[in-house]
Parts: C-alpha cells; sequence; structure tokens
C-alpha cells in the first residue's frame, strides 16, 4: 500500500502531466493521443489530494463520484474498491474520464484549483476503469430486485445510457431505442477514435447492458414506433435523441461535392470507419486542403480527422478571435501541434466550383470584433473590402447543430421550444406530458458529455419518484 | 438481425427480396424507403420498400446489382440474416383524388411505382402506367402493374417487346391526347427522372420524383442526401424521397450521387476478386 504523505508535501508536488503520442507519429494514425497514467503516476498524482472534508470538486460532477474516496482507494492501491466507488455513480467511467470538460468541472471546483494544480481527476478515473476493464473487474451484475414496471429510452448517447443504468440499478425493466445500428451516440458517431477509442465505449455499454438493460437498435422511434406505441407499452419515457441535425451557413457553393456537415464527416469515419477503407465499406473523399469552419470541440475533431485521412493542410476558420474559441483547451493545443492552421476572424462568403461542382477555393471576408452580444462575447463584424479567396478544396461545415424534428412531431402534448428543444421542468426534467422526461442535447441545445449524464441521472430519480407514486402513462 | 424469407432473381443483375420485418411492415406507406446493412463492416444502403404485407410482417425490396452492396446482397439466400434494416424512412407519396394520373417506372422504379399505383387506384383515380426497359427480359412486374392500372404502356428501348423507344416518347402522347391527366409520378434511373421532367414542364401536371441521393443515417442527422429544391436545401431523407420534379437542382443531384465513383469503382473491384463464388446462381 502506498503511504499517505505529508501536508506540507501534497502542496509542494507539481501535477503529473500525462504522456501522449508525438504529434508527428500520431497525424498518421487513429490511435489514442494520451496514454494514460502508469499505476505508480496515478499513485503519485493521488497523493496529493488533500482529502478534504467539505470536498468542493463534488460540486463540479453532475455525475455525483465521490471524489476524495476513490481517490483515497488509488493511495491504498485498492483500485477494485475506487472503481466500485465510481461506479456507483458514473457509468460511464472510462468516457467521461477522457472527454469530460474536467477543467470546467471538477477540476475547477478543486481547493487546490486556486494554485493553479487541481487534482487530475479526471486522469485518475480514467486511469481506475482502464485498470477494471483491463483486469476484468466488474460492478454489480443484474439487479435483484426485479420491478414491473417499464421505462423506454429514446436515443442511446450519454443521457439515455446513464438513466438507463441509474434505473437498472433501481429494479426497473428499462428498454433502449436506438435509431442507428450501434448504441453511444455522439460518442460513437462523432467524437474520433482517437480521442476515444470505440471499443471502450462498446465495453462500457455492454456493462450496462449486464444490470439488465434491453438495448434495441434500428429503431427510429417516430417512424418505426411512434411515442403513442410507446405509452401503451411502458410507464414512463425519458426522451434524449441529441440535437444532431447539422446546420450550414447558407452561402452560395455549400451544396458541392467535396463540402461536408461535420456530422456526415465524423458519422463516416467514425462509426462507419471509413478511415478503414476499403476494409469496411463506406468511403469518404480527402482533398489536399481542407477547411473546418468554426472552432468547437467538433471543429478540431474534423480538422485533426481531416489531417490523418490525408490532408496536407489542414484549417480552422473561425469568425472571432483566439479569446473566444469554445472547444477545450486541450483539444487546440492539440490541434495546433498537430500543424492544424488557424484563420482568425474569417468569415466564409461564397464556395467556389467547377463544372464537375468540386471546390476550387473559397471566398473569406475579415473581421473585427464590436461590443459584446447578448453571448456575452464581442460579437464580430465584417470589414469592407477586405475579401479574398482561401485556397481549398474541401470543407467541413461544424457551425453546430439543432433540434432533429423526428421525435417530437410524434409526441403529442409534449412541447418544444421556438429552437425546436423540449421543454422541461428544471428540477424534474419532466416535459409538459406527464410520464414523459427529456434531458442531454435535445434540452439543452450541443452540450456536453458530462451535462447529457447529470440529466439522465436527475430524470432517473424523477421517474423513479414518479411511478414510485403509483403514476404510469398507461394509467393515463 | 432481419430474416431474407423469399428471394427471386428477375433477371440479371436485377434481385427481389421479402425481408422479415414486422415494426416496419404494420406502419410502412407507399413512396418510404429502408436502410440496411448487410454486415457490420457494410454501408448503410437505401431501398425503396418496393411493397409490403401487413399481416405476415414483410418488406419487399427490389434492386440491381451497381456496387459492391447490392452485389453482395445478391449473394445472400433465403433464410440468411441482415446485419441491420432500418425503417419506414421518408416521407409517403401524397396520394389523394387528383383525377387521371400517370405513373412512369424504370428498371428497378417500376418496382417502386407498383404500390403507388395501387394506392392512387384505391381511392378512385384513373392511373395509367408506362413502364420502360432496354429491352424484353427486363420488363419486370408486368402482371402486377395490369392489376393496379387502368391501362398499362411498355416500352422497350430495343422494341423486342411493346413498344420500341423511351418511356418519355409514350408519356409525351399520352400527356397529347388526354387532357384530363392531372399528376405524374416518375420513379427510375435519375436521368430518366430529369428528361421526364423536361418533357411535362410545358404541360400543366405536377410531376413527382423520387431522388436517390447518397444517405448515411437516413434520419436527419448527417445532410449527405441534401439537394436544391426551388433553391432551397432540402435532405432528401427526411424532406423526401418524393419531391416536385421542376424544383430539383438536377446538375447538382447528378453531381452529387456520383461522387464517390472512384472508391465505389475500388471497393466493388476488390469485392469481386475475392468473392469468386457463383453465388449469385441461386
Ligand atoms: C464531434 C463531437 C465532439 C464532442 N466532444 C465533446 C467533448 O470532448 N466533451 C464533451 O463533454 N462533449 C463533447 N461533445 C458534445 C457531447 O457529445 C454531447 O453533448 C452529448 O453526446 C449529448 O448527449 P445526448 O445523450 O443528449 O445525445 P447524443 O449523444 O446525441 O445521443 C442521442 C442518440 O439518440 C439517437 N436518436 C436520435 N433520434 C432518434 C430517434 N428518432 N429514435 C431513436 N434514437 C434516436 C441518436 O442516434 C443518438 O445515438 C462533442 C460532440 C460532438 C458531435
Ligand atoms: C431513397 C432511395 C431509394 C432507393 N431505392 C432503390 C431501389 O428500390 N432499388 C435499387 O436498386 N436502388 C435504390 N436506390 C439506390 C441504392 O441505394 C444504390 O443503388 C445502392 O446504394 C448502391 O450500393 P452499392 O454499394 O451496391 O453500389 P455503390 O458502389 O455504392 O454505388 C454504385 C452507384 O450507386 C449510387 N449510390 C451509391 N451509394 C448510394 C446511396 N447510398 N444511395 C443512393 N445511390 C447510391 C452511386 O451514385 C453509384 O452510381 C435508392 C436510393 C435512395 C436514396
Ligand atoms: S465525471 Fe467529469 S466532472 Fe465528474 S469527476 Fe469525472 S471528470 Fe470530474
Ligand atoms: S477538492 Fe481537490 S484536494 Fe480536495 S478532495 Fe477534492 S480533489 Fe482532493
Ligand atoms: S441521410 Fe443523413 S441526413 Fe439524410
Amino acid at each position: 500500500m502506498a503511504e499517505m504523505i505529508e501536508m506540507k508535501e501534497r502542496m509542494k508536488r507539481e501535477p503529473v502531466p500525462m504522456r501522449e503520442q508525438l504529434p508527428s507519429e500520431r497525424i498518421h494514425n487513429f490511435k489514442e493521443v494520451p496514454l494514460g497514467y502508469t499505476r505508480e503516476e496515478a499513485i503519485y498524482e493521488a497523493q496529493r489530494c488533500l482529502q478534504c472534508k467539505n470536498p468542493t470538486c463534488m460540486k463540479g460532477c453532475p455525475a455525483e463520484i465521490n471524489i476524495p474516496t476513490f481517490i483515497r482507494y488509488i493511495v491504498e492501491e485498492d483500485f477494485k474498491k475506487a472503481y466500485l466507488t465510481i461506479l456507483k455513480t458514473d457509468a460511464l467511467p472510462a468516457v467521461t474520464g477522457r472527454v469530460c470538460p474536467q477543467e470546467e468541472q471538477c477540476q475547477k471546483e478543486c481547493v487546490l484549483n486556486k494554485r493553479g494544480k487541481p487534482i487530475a481527476i479526471g486522469r485518475l478515473e480514467r486511469f481506475i476503469a482502464d485498470w477494471a476493464r483491463e483486469n476484468g473487474v466488474h460492478g454489480i451484475k443484474d439487479s435483484v430486485n426485479k420491478k414491473q414496471t417499464k421505462v423506454a429510452i429514446v436515443g442511446s448517447g450519454p443521457a439515455g445510457l446513464a438513466c438507463a443504468a441509474d434505473l437498472a440499478k433501481m429494479g426497473y425493466q428499462v428498454t433502449l431505442f436506438e435509431a442507428l445500428h450501434k448504441p453511444g451516440g455522439v460518442l460513437v458517431y462523432g467524437i474520433p477514435e482517437f480521442r476515444l477509442p470505440k471499443t471502450i465505449v462498446e465495453y462500457e455499454v455492454g456493462q450496462i447492458e449486464q444490470t439488465g438493460v434491453k438495448v434495441i437498435c434500428d429503431q427510429v422511434i417516430g417512424a418505426t414506433r411512434s411515442i403513442e406505441d410507446l405509452k401503451n407499452e411502458f410507464d414512463a419515457i425519458f426522451l434524449c435523441n441529441g440535437a444532431g441535425a447539422p446546420r450550414f451557413m447558407d452561402i452560395p457553393g455549400e451544396n458541392m461535392n467535396d463540402v461536408y456537415s461535420a456530422n456526415e464527416f465524423l458519422t463516416r469515419s467514425n462509426l462507419m470507419k471509413a478511415y478503414l477503407f476499403p476494409e469496411y465499406d463506406t468511403p469518404i473523399k480527402i482533398r489536399k486542403r481542407a477547411a473546418t469552419i468554426g472552432a468547437g470541440n467538433v471543429a478540431m475533431d474534423s480538422a485533426r480527422t481531416a489531417l490523418r485521412l490525408g490532408a496536407e493542410k489542414s484549417y480552422i476558420v473561425y469568425r472571432r478571435s483566439r479569446a473566444e474559441v469554445p472547444a477545450r483547451a486541450e483539444e487546440v493545443h492539440h490541434a495546433e501541434e498537430e500543424g492544424i492552421i488557424f484563420h482568425f476572424l474569417t468569415l466564409p462568403v461564397r464556395i467556389l466550383g467547377d463544372n464537375e461542382g468540386r471546390v476550387t477555393g473559397m471566398e473569406c471576408i475579415k473581421m473585427e470584433l464590436g461590443e459584446p452580444d447578448e453571448s456575452g462575447r464581442r460579437s464580430p463584424i465584417p470589414i469592407e473590402n477586405s475579401n479574398f479567396i482561401l485556397e481549398v478544396d474541401m470543407i467541413i461545415d461544424a457551425i453546430g447543430t439543432m433540434a432533429n424534428p423526428i421525435v417530437a412531431r410524434s409526441a403529442r402534448g409534449v412541447e418544444v421550444n421556438k429552437w425546436g428543444y423540449f421543454k422541461v421542468d428544471e428540477r424534474t426534467r419532466m416535459t409538459t406530458c406527464e410520464g414523459i422526461f427529456a434531458g442531454g442535447d435535445i434540452v439543452r441545445g450541443s452540450a456536453t458529455v458530462i451535462s447529457a449524464v447529470g440529466d439522465g441521472k436527475k430524470a432517473a430519480r424523477f421517474i423513479d419518484a414518479y411511478l414510485s407514486s403509483g403514476k404510469s402513462l398507461k394509467k393515463q | 438481425m432481419y430474416r431474407i424469407n423469399r428471394k427471386t432473381k428477375l433477371y440479371q443483375d436485377m434481385y427481389s427480396m421479402w425481408i422479415e420485418a414486422p415494426e416496419i411492415a404494420k406502419t410502412v406507406q407507399p413512396g418510404q424507403f429502408i436502410i440496411l446493412m448487410t454486415r457490420e463492416e457494410g454501408e448503410r444502403v437505401p431501398l425503396t420498400v418496393a411493397d409490403y404485407d401487413r399481416d405476415r410482417g414483410l418488406i419487399h425490396i427490389v434492386f440491381q446489382v451497381v456496387g459492391k452492396t447490392t452485389d453482395e446482397l445478391a449473394c445472400f439466400k433465403e433464410g440468411d440474416y441482415l446485419y441491420s434494416f432500418t425503417g419506414p424512412l421518408g416521407r409517403k407519396s401524397e396520394i389523394e383524388y387528383f383525377g387521371t394520373t400517370v405513373v412512369v417506372g424504370g428498371g428497378t422504379g417500376i418496382a417502386c411505382i407498383h404500390p403507388i399505383a395501387r394506392n392512387l387506384k384505391a381511392v378512385g383515380n384513373k392511373v395509367i402506367a408506362i413502364i420502360g426497359a432496354r429491352s424484353k427480359e427486363l420488363v419486370i412486374m408486368e402482371k402486377e402493374l395490369r392489376l393496379v392500372s387502368d391501362e398499362l404502356i411498355v416500352t422497350t428501348d430495343d422494341g423486342s417487346y411493346g413498344r420500341k423507344g423511351f418511356v418519355t416518347e409514350a408519356l409525351k402522347e399520352k400527356l397529347d391526347s388526354d387532357t384530363a391527366i392531372k399528376k405524374v409520378w416518375t420513379i427510375g434511373p435519375p436521368i430518366m427522372m430529369k428528361v421526364t421532367t423536361e418533357l411535362t414542364k410545358s404541360y400543366p401536371v405536377d410531376t413527382i420524383v423520387s431522388l436517390n441521393t447518397i444517405m448515411v443515417d437516413g434520419t436527419g442527422m448527417c445532410g449527405s442526401c441534401r439537394v436544391s429544391i426551388g433553391g432551397e436545401t432540402k435532405f432528401v431523407c427526411t424532406d423526401g424521397p418524393e419531391f416536385d420534379g421542376q424544383l430539383v437542382d438536377w446538375d447538382e443531384f447528378m453531381h452529387r450521387i456520383y461522387r464517390y465513383k472512384e472508391e465505389e469503382n475500388k471497393s466493388w473491384q476488390s469485392f469481386k476478386e475475392k468473392k469468386g463464388c457463383r453465388c449469385k446462381e441461386n
């Protein structure tokens, strides 16, 4: 067992960095970029935790992980207990440990953040989840006290998976309906392999299935079955079908052949594994110079994917300045290391093409920042006569998503706001239709994995309260 | 997993299959489509629902071998299982009483117009069906279409059966002689739909086409299927697949459906080399 170390030493020690694949190597493969902590590194980092009486870090974790406890078990080298501690509230630790924006969540609230040295909670979580998977250590299987009550979950992204896991633990019979042929939502179709290996997602989804959750793929709710069908069969419903409809810029030339939405580009590469073409059947077209529009996580993923697929130049084109970039700092840093070229304060106005419908360039205009808008960010204003042509031959639109109306159209009595997102009660996550709950991106707009997980957990709690009070959709 | 209940070879390179998919069979409507995958490594391929049997829970598809996936699908036997089968996708055909209607089909499109013709007829329309093929052996579903139409015209390019010539010639004659025609459905190869639309432009009829763009999810998530309709971007999988043919930007559409030509050829070539079996004979 490793030792608890002196307080003075804890404060003095520097955070343990995580080893990574070298940029020059990793741009030629789809293997994960950060390599994870070794056992020694994890213990060394865990020893820094002050084990606060009032652990502020936990306030920042929507997955409600008991952070000091699992970290203490790491110091004690009881990795199994550390795993079970995490698993009690977070069914997707290998996922959240990797893609949760920790610096905005738990690590932001960690007391040591005041000195700029928060505990690397996410990395420790990842270490434990990976250890458990590699050593065949499981949580509790199939719940013992099975209830007769049935809950349907629409969409198998992080919101749906978290909700399903919690409800199954409470003994409910849970069925997850997924439109695609694989469960996981953005975790499988959006986030690239080099940030989140798909075998890991599959494994954690499999663990959730082991607790008795039934996953049915190829089910487009609103098409294959309607919400009315589900109401007849289930006692409560959780809608978490994600935001998933791509937004385009609405500029001339956008329907040309080499213009992708980030959703299409990433779905082809990740879900359909076009990076393994022709071993896998789905193709993807890569040209020499790729421009990705936007600067969120999705844009970083697209630009980095284009590079790995063989683009010689990969640009990020963003209408605001570096200070406004919404992507995680770590992702921007990774992108820069890999040689992604940023064009800030630049707005595309027209895509140029040839007679075959292929892209030959993109006309842009330079921007400057004006007064802050409603979002608090300074809004970009075009500079007159600053138009120029960016020489590119493929374009990826990563400017955001909007609500896909398929589910909403079929859900009578469930109200949406003017953007098509479900309206829910802040506290209970119940929609305007009793017994139907909603969460994740289809309520918040594009948000984060961890907020989706948090919504799923909250919904599970209030679905339990709803059903425990004897109510049911079937009785309406 | 979805079992192949029945498989028939209609003629060289064109096949008919009935797939066990009871949930889809329960709610599907004419004009809608499904997306299937043969294997986990496969592509998601859209095919129109050519017919359905609600009682027995079956979906009918008719496909032409044009590349790797359809070639591989043709190798599947009765009793085999498909990895993925999703639907019904897209909007249903807008079928109501119009008066006199014409349905024009070419290639696998002939199968697709069959349920549309049947439903048009069922609500009281007069239905004229025009089907075209290169030569006699390639004419499919003639009997079935005869049953649901008031008049059936068959054309072959080489004149080996029915009238010699293209469907557009037969359609032009009809439009000239029968001014009661209100609505034309045309489903078939892109070029056939385009030419038909050009012809009907100068007549007072609406022309409906069914666009077969390249798709991935089929639920409005990726935008791969987008086309310009009357200057606006629409998604074929959720806004279509049927559109007013006069509003379609045909050049853009034709460019987009051939955008992976190189890759598709490569993929099919390597499949053929590995296949080396005579599976298609059964
Ligand atoms: C490329 C990319 C990178 C990202 N990177 C990060 C990151 O690093 N960190 C982070 O925190 N967040 C990231 N995000 C955001 C995060 O992934 C999402 O906020 C989160 O996945 C939302 O979860 P969800 O469960 O609400 O929906 P989703 O993950 O979108 O899942 C919804 C599921 O519902 C299914 N569905 C849709 N319609 C139907 C229907 N009609 N019937 C049945 N099923 C249906 C969908 O197929 C999908 O599987 C990223 C997003 C993208 C696209
Ligand atoms: C709504 C819809 C309904 C369709 N209905 C039928 C049908 O009933 N019967 C039928 O035989 N075909 C139909 N198609 C076309 C069918 O999907 C393609 O023939 C099939 O995807 C070819 O796959 P492949 O791997 O065999 O060939 P590929 O090698 O992938 O392609 C060969 C040719 O097919 C076209 N094509 C490729 N991928 C697609 C795709 N995803 N969607 C459309 N075209 C594509 C290409 O432009 C190319 O010319 C339909 C397409 C759509 C969108
Ligand atoms: S799930 Fe996210 S917020 Fe919670 S402990 Fe892990 S990294 Fe921190
Ligand atoms: S706030 Fe930081 S130091 Fe305190 S318990 Fe949490 S992780 Fe440890
Ligand atoms: S196929 Fe993806 S949006 Fe239509």
